[in-house]
């Protein structure tokens, strides 16, 4: 075992590190921005509205992420009608590439997650809301959704881990996350034991601090749900 | 008695050791496949090109029996070392770094590194021109470590697992320069249909504190009785013309270098 390597480059372990989180971050924040409209529109009732949220979410969970990854980094930039458009300072930067996939892989999932919550909510409960006179958006508002967020929690907190772990895909088109990182380190002091061990430990660590936040946010919002103290 | 079962154990041992020492007659070969025109896989999944044929030719040489094993340069070493295989035929370059892990043979050929630029983007390379310039390299290579090294504050250095991506990539538009082995980009780019758009520019790289002493096979450390079979074995094609028929069915210069 020779951990020279890994102290001496861990600098680099740490900036790889920061993309990781940046990425998973930015990703999270716009799956999620994407996926209560597109649970909403996936739960209409006509087919019109429901069809292409449908096929989003179907195209997004049936294929692999590194192929959707391969198709937005090589794949796209081998049209000259791309490489000649307006999108093409943004989709020749991996780092782009690499948000845009990861954003959309984990907008279908969640989208697909909160889309489930909403069709368990009890008809008791909406028929409530409805004799009290709501509108139905102020049933969305003040029934369906909040209960549904609580019931989709654990469910998610799962889909961030996903991402997480995900991400490392992200060393595959020439980024240096932390998988990358380990990567490098690897490919000049040939210790893949060690390089790969280290990459592994920070992953625990993020996901051990995703569990904990995920445990007080569920021990916030489910409060009522304990019994009570006598 | 304890100390009996640890004196059999360790007879065994030698005795295994001792029976590796005779001559290889199977030998497992690592090879990349993704590096024209010295090791590329044709339309229908055949190993190709200089260093493949090298392999065959030693192994002919040394009457051994040979299976060649595609590996990804990533983890060509580390799979070396985990008796994946037995040598590495793969363009690899005898550096210090390399010499830590496994032992290598005589160069079996070398030749200079340089960078290439699209036709008519006009990059000259000078450290004012090469500022915020994005590079295409091969991950772990020897000109990975030269651009870090001597560039690296300049430059940014985008690695790839194997020289096609990096191809792909400068065609699409994402580099402004690559930065490879001479005879690589060569033939495997610039003479090729998609890399017609670009050039070599500034000069060849020699310098052996970067680039080595020219390609060698590697094998384990333990091995040195396959290393001096494989060294004996590129003497002997080289004195008895295959290396010369090997050399001119890819080149039309002498790939041996001095």
């Amino acid at each position: 075992m020779d951990f020279a390597a890994i102290i001496g480059n861990l600098d680099l372990y740490l900036q790889g590190l920061w993309v990781t989180v940046q990425l998973v971050a930015l990703a999270l924040v716009i799956g999620l921005a994407l996926a209560v409209p597109l649970a909403l529109a996936a739960s209409a009732r006509r087919v019109w509205v429901n069809f292409l949220p449908h096929a989003f979410i179907y195209c997004f969970r049936g294929t692999p992420l590194l192929v959707q990854i391969y198709l937005i980094y090589y794949g796209l930039g081998q049209f000259a009608a791309v490489r000649e458009s307006f999108l093409w300072p943004v989709l020749s930067e991996a780092y782009w590439c690499a948000l845009i996939s990861f954003a959309l892989n984990t907008a279908a999932y969640t989208g697909e997650i909160i889309r489930g919550a909403m069709a368990q909510t009890p008809a008791g409960e909406i028929e409530a809301a409805r004799a009290c006179g709501m509108s139905p958006a102020m049933t969305y508002r003040r029934v369906i959704l909040p209960s549904a967020f609580r019931r989709a929690l654990p469910a998610y907190g799962n889909e961030v881990i996903f991402m997480l772990h995900g991400s490392a895909l992200a060393g595959i088109i020439t980024i240096v996350d932390l998988f990358g990182a380990a990567r490098i380190v690897n490919s000049r002091h040939f210790v893949p034991f060690e390089s790969y061990i280290t990459a592994g430990f920070f992953y625990l660590c993020m996901t051990f601090l995703i569990v904990w936040a995920f445990k007080f946010i569920e021990r916030h919002w489910h409060a009522h749900l304990k019994p009570l103290r006598g | 008695m304890h100390k009996l079962i640890i004196t059999a154990f360790t007879a065994v041992l030698l005795a295994g050791g001792a029976a590796q020492a005779k001559e290889w007659t199977k030998i497992r070969i690592g090879v990349e496949g993704a590096y024209p025109p010295f090791s590329s896989m044709t339309e229908d999944g055949e190993l190709q090109g200089f260093d493949i044929d090298i392999a065959h030719a030693l192994c002919a040489q040394i009457n051994a029996e040979c299976t060649l094993v595609p590996q990804d340069w990533d983890g060509i070493i580390p799979a070396l070392l985990a008796r994946k295989y037995d040598a590495i035929i793969a363009s690899m370059s005898i550096t210090e770094e390399r010499k830590k892990k496994v032992n290598f043979t005589n160069k079996y050929y070398q030749t200079p590194a340089r960078f290439a630029r699209r036709k008519g983007s006009g990059i000259e390379v000078s450290a004012a021109d090469l500022k915020g310039r994005k590079v295409g390299v091969q991950r772990a290579t020897i000109h990975d470590g030269f651009l870090t090294e001597v560039f690296g504050d300049e430059v940014e250095v985008v690695r790839y697992g194997s020289q096609d991506e990096a191809y792909l990539d400068a065609v699409s538009g994402r580099l402004d320069l690559l930065m490879a082995d001479s005879v690589a980009l060569m033939d495997g780019f610039l003479n090729t249909e998609q890399g017609g758009d670009w050039e070599f520019v500034g000069p060849p790289y020699t310098d052996v504190k970067y680039f080595g002493e020219g390609a060698g096979i590697a094998v384990r450390k333990r091995d040195n009785d396959l290393r001096e079979q494989l060294n004996a074995a590129i003497d002997a094609i080289r004195a008895n013309g295959v290396y010369r028929q090997i050399n001119e069915k890819y080149f039309d210069f002498d790939i041996y270098g001095n």
